[in-house]
């Protein structure tokens, strides 16, 4: 593997901090954006010469807006409790990584111009200036933290670095200083509809090119539908579901388990992207602007439900925010009319959005699906939970969900499932290291970094339990791992789409396995079957 | 003379505290939250939500998943603090109430709890690599003020004592606007100056950790976003474009 840099070593003891090593990380900064990056998000295309002065006048803004930004930057003590939590402090040692002092180089500038004692007695308190030089401090620090939330979990007040980074880039946006990697992809979704910029006909050929491999496969005619109007269900799912590997594998178990359960669903090719990076730059009117296009979808399209396929930030946006910013949820007040005009139209009696794990375990809890685990045998399965899932969103009724949903899919689709190490799964669980816009070659190196914590605790079930897949229910996790695991000595193609296991073990009516099954048409045990195989 | 200007310092820190607090209080309170943000897996009503605010001001629960050293030295340090402050209700009421009498004791020893949790913290921002990187002078500053009210007040407890009695009434004065004398023990001046420079910082620092976990999105919001649609009063503006 050539690279500039040292892939970091397996720790023997991975629950020692680190020793400090100052600036290890200090070099790396992602491409800067070009200027019509910039100005297709409305912000000015190159640094503008007043930048001080509006970084401040923004921050001051954003403090009046959200709640937590404030109190994030009144309450930290200082007291260390999340100093060893980061996934990049693991894997670079660079203390400028540890979330408190990541924090701290905003917190930093908030104290000099917003409070008393930074104004009066900013050495005493650690106020600083913002000069040019913290301003690229910034820009190279805040774009190494991939807002997994990990070091909220672990902090006395709830601060979560991920909202001070978010601000951070919000302000660097605001004086023309974004991140090309974000904002150029941004473009795209807002002008194309999906992130790739993959036009609707190109979308269409893709997914004919898909069927048929499916009917290859099964002998059946499963569809990948788009734009199909009066359809119940709008399936939004990342656009890396549609040409990534092991992606693509996730959406044909979409697309199985769609026709197994006999639903009239379809993508929309104007809203053909999940994604919505705008979370990542703190950009509210933009998060805005690109779920807005899935109410639109909705609109037009006529559908009851609105599902989503596997992504970590994406389930976060979606689960957490696009009732706020797009209506697409349920519960909007009587006079709410921008509310009211989707949710009328919608079907309340499912969760709206609803998760793709969400509707196969209801499935099979239904006993609509039979799976036949076997078929993973020759697998031993582990899991990842995606940050943005685990720490930002639910499945299902209860808390928690989110980790018992998956498990549960995936161990009635493998008789052979493995839980890493407590410490780093669930609430706990490691960022895949290339997540909140980080995943970009620039940052190559903060990402092999990043997953040193997760590569750890997946060696050693690997070793010693014999696994020998990791899925996962994300695709930046996904198309970070593939990227990722070779420069550890794992084979990219452990990384599995959760929808590949389950389409693997799923025994489609009427298909060849079924046949191979069962020695010949005999649908009238299917659901007898089906019951047994979900308990 | 030097009740007189004890008298005025605080009087002047209890405004300062009070208005202080009172402003912070009331800006955390009217920014608006615009996006459902609590660190799941969260509770998804609110008396979930009353329930882990409670474990999280009553047990610190985060911090002990966190780190068990600090929770150990934290926990002993707030859990010493509120009852030595319980304590010294005795010098503000008259007559003192049954509870505030039975806890005198516990809250004596409760002092050396304070002092011991102080100096752990201290000493980790020196002996801990990590922390001591965190660390500003301001947060020396704070655990010096602390132990340095925490020593003086034990060493009355222990060793020089002070009139108490006429602490109180000089306390009771104050609280009825009529000046008593203060007796002039060096350890009480230097404690009582202590306590009121801790007023009169604390709407100014970090000590806004103790309002401020109130109002921490990812702790006090119920998960309950696709159930109901939530939307900041700036931010439904943007609905209406």
């Amino acid at each position: 593997m050539a690279a500039d840099f040292q892939t970091p070593e397996f720790r023997e003891y991975p629950a020692v901090p680190n020793k400090l090593v100052p600036d290890a990380t200090a070099h790396l900064s992602p491409f800067v954006a070009k200027p019509d990056h910039n100005e297709k998000l409305g912000f000015p295309g190159e640094l503008v010469d007043n930048w001080h002065d509006k970084a401040i006048e923004k921050m001051g803004d954003l403090l009046g807006k959200y709640r937590g930004l404030q109190v994030f930057l009144d309450a930290c003590v200082k007291c260390g409790s999340c100093t060893d939590k980061c996934h990049y402090f693991q894997g670079t040692s660079d203390p400028k990584n540890m979330p408190v002092a990541r924090q701290d180089l905003l917190r930093s500038v908030y104290r000099r111009h917003f409070t008393f004692a930074g104004k009066y007695f900013p050495k005493l308190v650690g106020a600083r200036e913002l000069d040019r030089e913290v301003l690229d401090e910034w820009y190279s620090y805040f774009h190494q933290c991939s807002q997994c939330r990990r070091c909220s979990v672990f902090c006395p007040y709830g601060i979560d670095t991920a909202e001070i980074s978010m601000a951070a880039r919000e302000i660097l946006d605001t004086v023309g200083y974004g991140q090309k990697y974000c904002n150029e992809i941004l473009g795209k979704v807002q002008t194309v509809g999906n992130n790739l910029g993959l036009p609707g006909p190109a979308l269409k050929a893709t997914m004919a090119e898909f069927e048929e491999e499916m009917e290859d496969d099964t002998g059946l005619p499963i569809k990948l539908p788009i734009d199909v109007q009066g359809a119940d269900v709008l399936l939004i799912t990342p656009s890396a579901d549609f040409f990534a590997e092991p992606h693509i594998d996730g959406l044909m178990g979409y697309a199985k388990v769609f026709h197994e359960a006999g639903i009239n669903w379809t993508l929309s090719s104007y809203a053909a992207e999940a994604a919505n990076f705008s979370m990542f730059i703190g950009s509210y009117s933009n998060m805005k602007t690109v779920a807005e296009r899935i109410r639109t979808a909705a609109l037009d399209l006529g559908v009851k439900r609105i599902m989503v396929g596997e992504c970590g930030h994406a389930w976060r946006v979606a689960y957490s925010f696009w009732n706020t910013v797009a209506g697409v949820g349920s519960g909007a007040a009587e006079d709410d009319e921008y509310g009211q005009k989707l949710q009328k139209q919608l079907d309340h009696r499912y969760p709206i959005p609803q998760h793709i794990c969400e509707f196969t375990h209801g499935l099979l809890q239904e006993g609509k699906l039979r799976l036949d685990p076997a078929a993973n045998d020759h697998r031993t399965v582990t899991f990842h939970d995606s940050c943005n899932v685990a720490r930002a969103s639910r499945m299902g009724d209860k808390p928690g969900g989110q980790f018992d949903i998956p498990r549960a899919l995936l161990k009635a689709a493998c008789n052979n499932y493995v839980d890493m190490d407590p410490d780093t799964i669930r609430e706990v669980t490691y960022c895949c290291g290339g997540g909140g816009g980080l995943l970009t070659d620039d940052l190559m190196e903060i990402r092999v970094k990043g997953a040193l914590p997760r590569m750890e605790a997946l060696k050693d079930v690997m070793q010693n339990q014999g696994v020998t897949n990791m899925a996962a229910i994300c695709a930046i996790c996904k198309a970070q791992f593939a990227k990722v695991m070779p420069y550890f000595d794992i084979p990219m193609d452990t990384i599995l789409s959760t929808h590949q296991i389950v389409g693997d073990a799923l025994v489609l009516t009427g298909s060849t396995q079924e046949t191979a099954l069962d020695g010949g048409d005999d649908s009238s045990e299917k659901t007898e079957e089906a019951a047994e195989a979900t308990e | 003379m030097a009740g007189l200007f004890y008298a005025a310092l605080f009087y002047f820190a209890t405004a300062f505290f009070v208005g202080g607090l009172a402003y912070k209080i009331y800006k955390y309170a009217k920014t608006p939250a615009p996006l459902k943000i609590p660190t799941t897996p969260a509770p998804t009503t609110q008396s979930g939500v009353v329930a882990r605010m409670a474990r999280e001001v009553v047990f610190f629960e985060s911090l002990f998943k966190g780190n068990k050293w600090i929770w150990l030295f934290g926990w002993m340090f707030h859990v010493g603090l509120a009852l030595v402050l319980l304590r010294h209700l005795r010098y503000f009421m008259d007559p003192i109430p049954g509870v505030i009498v039975f806890i005198q004791p516990f809250g004596m020893y409760a002092g050396f709890a304070m002092a011991i949790g102080l100096l752990g913290l201290w000493g980790r921002r020196f002996f801990v690599e990590r922390i001591r990187y965190i660390s500003n002078p301001s947060d020396h500053l704070m655990l010096a003020l602390l132990v340095a009210i925490g020593g003086s007040g034990l060493m009355m407890k222990f060793g020089a004592h002070t009139d108490i009695v006429a602490v109180k009434n000089f306390v009771l004065g104050l609280m009825t606007f009529s000046l008593q004398p203060l007796p002039t023990d060096p350890l009480l001046l230097i404690h009582l100056a202590l306590v009121a420079v801790l007023m009169i910082i604390f709407p100014i620092s970090k000590l806004l950790h103790a309002p401020g976990v109130f109002f921490s999105p990812t702790r006090n919001q119920v998960d309950n976003p696709r159930e109901r649609r939530h939307v900041a009063p700036w931010a439904a503006e943007l609905d209406k474009s």
